[in-house]
């Protein structure tokens, strides 16, 4: 068999380049110059790094590191950057603040930045709770804010207010406050008188119930209940009483579901956004949730 | 090339190769790491900052053992997203009390390094037990089970020896604190109990944290979410832009 000839990278016989005097059963290694092209560019990255070391902050001296020519600083560069697009949105935000509140929605324009700036405020503040689409957690208590159906009332103001106060917090003294009693816990009621109001609202509700307690449920119901739920159950705006005449529920429409909010009591809380956010943020949020489906 | 030629000896002779490289890259340590433990400008003191309360340490330790870190980080960059997203970006001395910090790189869930405050201790629990019966999307595993680890004297001991350990690191936990270090532990998780323990440890939240009536690791480890990130007031704080 004739032997061929080896070549070796660059096209040069063996015969030209050395090897490197090592040799393990016959195996040596040609001892050939590295590539040209990867030398010079590790002769440029060293060059570079002398430009790097002018041009940001680099060397750490007695006091402080050189601070570079280009003044490279990651925090002033946010702080550029925020109010670049606060510069931006400027004019909407105090169009916004400025704004009627419900005059927002007649203006396209603005209602158009304060929907699409609303959407993304609440994807970061408020769908944790009420979910990425708005539609709430069923029966958690974390309310839907799709549909019609409102604790503190669904105009523009009553959003607004609650988004800028939260509900039930210790830290806005303006925050909505309401607690309904916990009749069985607190032994308000015997749970005789529980029952009755059990299926007293089931059949408000418009579901299957008791028709033999119903007397004494509508008698209870209106003694411990209706001053606050209504005498239809409509439920009331300004103490955040939801309506129980509806098949909406916060904690859930069956009778168990019901029986245990009258027995322990139930309700949310939630964070006010005041310091959080600008009132022109709130607004648009606001303005965001209000024509999810439910706006008054 | 020429200037290579005498690196044939360096790359031949094993033992100078590693004598050599371990020159080098001890300069090169030095010249990096060094400076960062005197300049003034890598130092920031922050007021506000301050080492954990006893239940929020617990928390912590938790949160270690669970491995949150590996999917969720605790540092804000300062990058126009996160900042609009998280709040303000992450100061290095709010995490100096960290051993080890729990920065991270990795996001499967969203950063916490200001989750403190965001949400009710409720929606907490809630998404301990079951995470996605509050956020459909998510992927995070149930810690149900936390409700259920009552935590006993023996664990408040042990949080105190870490106090010990964290104090011969310079933490500023003094006699008072190391004293009252087993009592604090579980007044935070009581509404009603010794509000000493918020005087000891400005900005701890103190209250039932789970709804239960026993300490438990739900308690512990919402304690600690409530706190993270809330120590700073940035309505006072002017951070220095050159840093």
């Amino acid at each position: 068999m004739a032997e061929k000839p080896k070549n070796t990278p660059g096209g040069k016989k063996d015969d030209d380049v050395p090897t490197t005097g090592h040799s393990w059963d016959g195996i040596e290694e040609y001892d050939n110059p590295m590539p040209r092209w990867w030398v010079w560019i590790f002769l440029i990255t060293v060059v570079w790094s002398l430009g790097y070391w002018v041009a940001y902050p680099a060397w750490p001296g007695i006091q402080s590191a050189t601070s570079g020519l280009l003044g490279y600083s990651s925090r002033a560069n946010v702080a550029t950057e925020l109010e670049e697009f606060e510069a931006r949105n400027e004019q909407w935000f105090a169009q916004l603040v400025e704004a009627d509140l419900d005059a927002i929605r007649e203006d396209p324009e603005l209602h158009r930045f304060a929907v699409n700036a609303g959407a993304s405020v609440f994807a970061a503040q408020c769908s944790q709770c009420h979910g990425a689409g708005g539609a709430g957690v069923q029966a958690q208590g974390y309310p839907n804010l799709l549909n019609d159906a409102w604790l503190w009332g669904g105009t523009m103001e009553a959003i607004t207010t609650t988004v800028t106060w939260g509900i039930r917090n210790e830290d806005y003294p303006d925050a909505r406050w309401s607690q309904m009693p916990a009749f069985g816990v607190d032994g308000l009621l015997d749970d005789d008188e529980i029952d009755a109001i059990t299926q007293y609202v089931l059949a408000m509700s418009g579901q299957e119930h008791d028709e033999a307690l119903l007397e004494l449920g509508a008698e209870e119901y209106e003694w411990n209940c209706a001053s606050c739920h209504g005498d239809d159950g409509g439920g009331n705006y300004d103490l955040g009483a939801p309506a129980l005449n509806n098949q909406v529920w916060f904690y859930g429409g069956s009778e168990e579901d019901i029986r245990h909010s009258i027995y322990y009591s139930r309700f949310g809380v939630m964070p006010g956004f005041e310091t959080r956010l600008r009132e022109a943020e709130i607004r648009a949020v606001a303005a965001y949730v209000h024509q999810l489906g439910g706006g008054q | 090339m020429s200037i290579f030629r005498h690196h044939k000896k360096i790359e031949t002779h094993a033992t100078l190769l590693l004598v050599l490289s371990f020159l080098v890259v001890t300069i090169g340590g030095i010249v990096q790491i060094v400076p960062l433990f005197y300049l003034e400008n890598t130092i920031e003191e922050v007021e506000g900052v301050r080492p954990y309360s006893p239940l929020e340490i617990a928390g912590r330790e938790i949160y270690r053992r669970e491995g949150c870190y590996v999917c969720h980080s605790q540092m804000i960059r300062p990058m126009r997203d996160e900042v609009e997203r998280y709040g303000h970006y992450s100061l290095a001395a709010e995490s100096m009390y960290d051993h080890p910090f729990q920065w991270g790189s990795k996001r499967t869930g969203p950063d916490l390094a200001r989750v403190g405050g965001r949400y009710s201790d409720d929606w907490h629990v809630q998404h301990m037990i079951a995470p996605s019966s509050v956020v459909p999307e998510s992927i995070m595993p149930s810690y149900a089970f936390m409700m259920n680890r009552v935590l006993t004297r023996a664990d408040a001991e042990n949080v105190r020896d870490y106090m010990r350990v964290y104090r011969l690191l310079g933490h500023p936990y003094d006699d008072e604190m190391m004293e009252n270090a087993i009592d604090d532990f579980f007044a935070q998780a009581d509404a009603e109990g010794d509000p000493g323990v918020v005087d000891r440890y400005p900005g701890a939240q103190q209250r039932n944290f789970d709804g239960q009536p026993e300490v438990t690791e739900m308690d512990a480890i919402i304690a600690y979410m409530q706190m993270l990130g809330t120590l700073v007031d940035f309505d006072t704080f002017v951070p220095d832009p050159s840093r």
